[in-house]
């Protein structure tokens, strides 16, 4: 593990280089605790994950998942956790798109690991993957009529009246 | 038989112009008893030779990103352990570390042994369940047999710590529910001491065995590059020839501060996954001894959690007895605890690779968002290309030493 020190140093490093890269296609880069994380504009959200595989080491993809933030304009997201492991250094990207724009380019070209966790998102959120080879529902049943980890998609059965969300978790 | 025979697979037999091979499609699962667990497999066969496999998941899929939406955060800790059933309390321990590092929790040097003993314990128990299970698919009952008898006795230190076997719901945030009784460290004890002499035995059955080589060198390979590109962690990914270790990168409740190997492999096929597990379980129990040895050195013997009674149940006789205590037991129990804003990705290394938590969090009694990074969702795509121009047989192999637990997959 790097040194507190050496860790900052790489965080600046990456900060900096990617920052002067793409300029104005990213709009934020924030230290969240230990990661960095660069928030990305989605026409640049593929070019920027490719110049993190092959200029700063982050070879390997560790998870891509999809969130969603009902009554933002930028309703939808995704995020994705780059780790670089000869340098135990991790990154977070994310990238927002509003909801009628709910398609990104895939990431399968640069990971086919990709391949399932897009399928995954797609399946929970409804966000499409522009050239993903085989794109269908992968834990939820082919003709499942919603997008179940969207937060307007009830837990509970939306017919029951006797259990109410208020007084249980959220 | 694993040594390919030199036919080229892809090369279609034409006569006149005519394919004459006779394609099978074969279901494999989806509830198959060697499959150990709920996977289908439609493969298209030539003979004996699997040409391609089509995976279908999700048959036991139960939610939990969105039930851990709605839950209070000690809560999610039910979730957690019907993953990786095989090593449940790693999955526990996994989950109550995300949740102190998003609280910026420190938590006392005697609880963080106490969760290395744990976690190592039920890495060697989900290694016993593999490795006696790729015998018990090569046809060598034996070690199913004689070596679960160790699982049982790992599981009995579970049930004398929290109650449970299989799902423990082991551990709370900020430390333990109680401490252990002298019984469990007794029979850690028992275990340390006992332990390598099975493993030997294990050893000597199957690891010069010259059927078992025939039977697992070169069956199911995989290269480290295409490991790393399909994502691989843990012991299937070590066994490629990547020492990437969670607990050596990342190093979470103290393993810093032990000294331990992680063994690699060179072929990346199912040999190697067997005698990386192997090896990983002497490490292990090298790590539980160094562990015993740290804590019987603390001067103190009582401590069992960190100071943070907000996420602690108070004393059941201060809870009937007193008002305050009474009004914190349900502050507790209904989640009414204030936690910070902010995302954390924290991971732990699994029994069967990178166990991963995505956590965010707007300041709620349960989770804005949480993301699992399941090792087993992710490797197990590889899975068709591993199993290409393979017999059945292999492919039913190299399933088994995959590590894929049916209830981590599908989440």
């Amino acid at each position: 593990m790097p040194g507190f020190a050496v860790k900052a140093e790489r965080d600046q490093q990456v900060k900096d280089r990617v920052s002067v890269a793409f300029g104005e296609k990213i709009t934020a880069i924030e230290q969240e605790r230990d990661l960095v994380c660069i928030s990305v504009k989605k026409e640049a959200l593929h070019e920027l994950l490719k110049s993190l595989r092959d200029e700063h080491g982050f070879h390997f993809l560790t998870t891509c998942c999809g969130m969603h933030f009902p009554g933002e304009a930028q309703e939808f997201g995704l995020v994705y956790h780059l780790h670089n492991m000869r340098a135990g250094h991790r990154i977070r990207v994310k990238c927002r798109t509003t909801a009628n724009d709910l398609e990104f380019r895939t990431a399968t070209d640069l990971w086919p690991t990709a391949n399932w966790m897009e399928r995954e998102t797609w399946d929970f959120f409804g966000i499409k993957f522009k050239g993903h080879p085989d794109l269908r529902r992968i834990l939820n049943m082919e003709d499942f009529p919603a997008f179940p980890l969207r937060k307007d998609y009830p837990l509970e059965d939306p017919t029951r009246k006797d259990k109410d969300d208020r007084f249980f978790g959220r | 038989m694993s040594q390919q025979t030199p036919i080229d697979f892809w090369s279609k037999d034409l006569v006149e112009g005519r394919d004459l091979r006779e394609l099978n499609t074969l279901n494999l699962g989806p509830t198959h008893p060697a499959t150990h667990g709920i996977f289908q497999n439609v493969l298209t066969m030539d003979g004996e030779i699997i040409l391609d496999a089509k995976q279908t998941i999700g048959y036991i899929h139960r939610a939990f990103e969105k039930i851990a939406e709605r839950r209070p955060f000690y809560q999610i800790t039910t979730l957690t352990d019907r993953m990786n059933y095989c090593s449940a309390p790693i999955n526990n321990m996994g989950w109550h570390t995300t949740v102190e590092k998003l609280l910026n929790i420190e938590l006392p040097q005697r609880v963080q042994y106490m969760r290395v003993i744990i976690m190592e314990l039920s890495r060697i128990s989900d290694h016993i369940i593999c490795n006696t299970i790729i015998g018990q698919d090569v046809g060598a009952t034996t070690p199913f047999l004689y070596v679960y008898q160790w699982r049982e006795r790992i599981y009995e230190v579970y049930e004398e710590i929290c109650g449970g076997r299989l799902t423990t719901n082991m551990g709370r945030i900020g430390g333990w529910e109680r401490n252990w009784s002298d019984l469990a460290w007794a029979r850690i004890k028992a275990i340390v001491k006992d332990l390598p002499a099975a493993l030997k035995e294990f050893d000597d059955l199957l690891l010069r065995n010259r059927i078992f080589m025939d039977r697992t060198i070169g069956c199911g390979p995989i290269g480290a590059e295409r490991a790393l590109e399909y994502g691989f962690t843990g012991p299937n990914l070590r066994a490629a020839g990547v020492d990437y270790d969670v607990r050596v990168a990342d190093p979470y409740c103290g393993y810093e501060e032990f000294d331990f190997v992680i063994p690699i492999g060179t072929n990346g096929d199912t040999y190697d996954r067997f005698t990386v597990r192997q090896e990983e379980m002497r490490q292990s129990l090298s790590i539980i001894r160094q562990a015993m040895e740290k804590v019987e050195k603390l001067s103190d013997k009582t401590t069992f959690r960190g100071d943070v009674p907000e996420w602690v149940l108070p004393p059941k006789e201060g809870v009937y007895n007193n008002m305050e205590e009474l009004i914190w037991h349900f502050k507790v129990v209904m989640g009414e605890i204030d936690v910070p804003v902010g995302e954390v990705y924290h991971c732990v290394e699994g029994g069967n690779g990178e166990l991963g938590f995505y956590l965010v969090s707007d300041g709620g009694r349960a989770p804005f968002r949480l993301h699992l990074r399941r090792p087993c969702f992710i490797y197990y795509q590889a899975f068709p290309e591993m199993i290409k121009g393979g017999m059945l047989s292999d492919a039913i192999i190299t399933m088994s030493s995959m590590n894929v637990i049916a209830g981590e997959l599908d989440a």
